[in-house]
């Protein structure tokens, strides 16, 4: 059964100020760090920092907090569960990531002869597009179709049987 | 200074929005994308077109593309290990970080230097 994309703000009502401050300091930190790489060592070090998974440790035990605190609510030891919700994240974000590929791609291109507002505003959205899009390819099965149908191809080739 | 005070203001506010937006979405593998949100990006490069002009910017955009494909590997590789193996999400996270640095420097070594 596939779950649809939904809003639901219970996260917000359990979580405690000091995660998000956490998560505020981390992001304001990484990017103060950029800012100091790029005044000692050039822009093509510091452009590598943009992509740094700067919050992803705090987030990811954020959610394995909280979905511990969900089962455990309900008498059921949740540390599986937990780590489990933490993979899942994961895997979206490394297809958010090809998202931010693309990202960086366009604002390469496409910054020194366009408006900056302009186009960090459409690599925002390519990124936003291309994230969703990989999500919702890996959602279909597109990925496990494409992989037994390369698999099938394969056998037929190597003179195995194909039906 | 004021300078890094308004990268750290900007940075970490960014990050914030994102982060919530992530907060509140299911299931969890589409709130996993806002994890990858640019944030950092948004918020530096913004600064820096200001402060240095576009082309001097469009060459850290260059090189985030190494940093989004190490982003890539790092994020496949937590998600991988955490759902075969019993290890806490937080030492997981933080000791796949010398592989991002590995592959954003490896690519910076091969392709960017």
């Amino acid at each position: 059964m596939r779950m649809p994309v939904k809003v639901d703000g219970s996260a917000l009502r359990d979580s405690k100020w000091s995660q998000y401050a956490l998560r505020f300091l981390f992001g304001g930190i990484v990017t103060a760090i950029a800012g100091l790489v790029a005044q000692h060592y050039g822009p093509v070090i510091a452009g590598l920092l943009l992509a740094f998974p700067a919050i992803f440790p705090a987030s990811a035990t954020l959610i394995e907090k909280h979905e511990k605190q969900q089962k455990e609510k309900n008498g059921i030891n949740g540390t599986v569960r937990g780590r489990q919700a933490a993979s899942v994240d994961a895997a979206g974000s490394a297809m958010g990531s090809l998202g931010l590929l693309v990202f960086a791609v366009i604002t390469w291109q496409f910054l020194p002869a366009h408006s900056a507002g302009a186009v960090l505003g459409a690599s925002t959205v390519a990124w936003a597009v291309v994230s969703v899009f990989v999500w919702q390819l890996r959602k279909r099965g597109v990925y496990s179709a494409t992989k037994a149908a390369v698999r099938s191809f394969a056998r037929t080739k190597s003179g195995g049987l194909q039906c | 200074m004021t300078q890094m005070l308004i990268r750290f203001l900007a940075g970490g506010a960014v990050v914030s929005v994102f982060a919530l937006i992530g907060d509140v979405l299911r299931p969890k593998s589409f709130a996993g994308l806002f994890g990858a949100a640019p944030s950092v990006a948004l918020a530096t490069l913004g600064l820096t077109v200001a402060i240095k002009g576009a082309s001097y910017t469009a060459v850290e955009a260059r090189s985030m593309i190494a940093g989004a494909i190490a982003f890539f590997i790092f994020a496949s590789v937590v998600s991988w290990i955490l759902m075969r193996y019993p290890f806490r999400v937080l030492w997981v996270t933080l000791g796949a970080m010398p592989l991002w640095f590995a592959v954003a420097f490896g690519l910076w070594s091969v392709a960017l230097k």
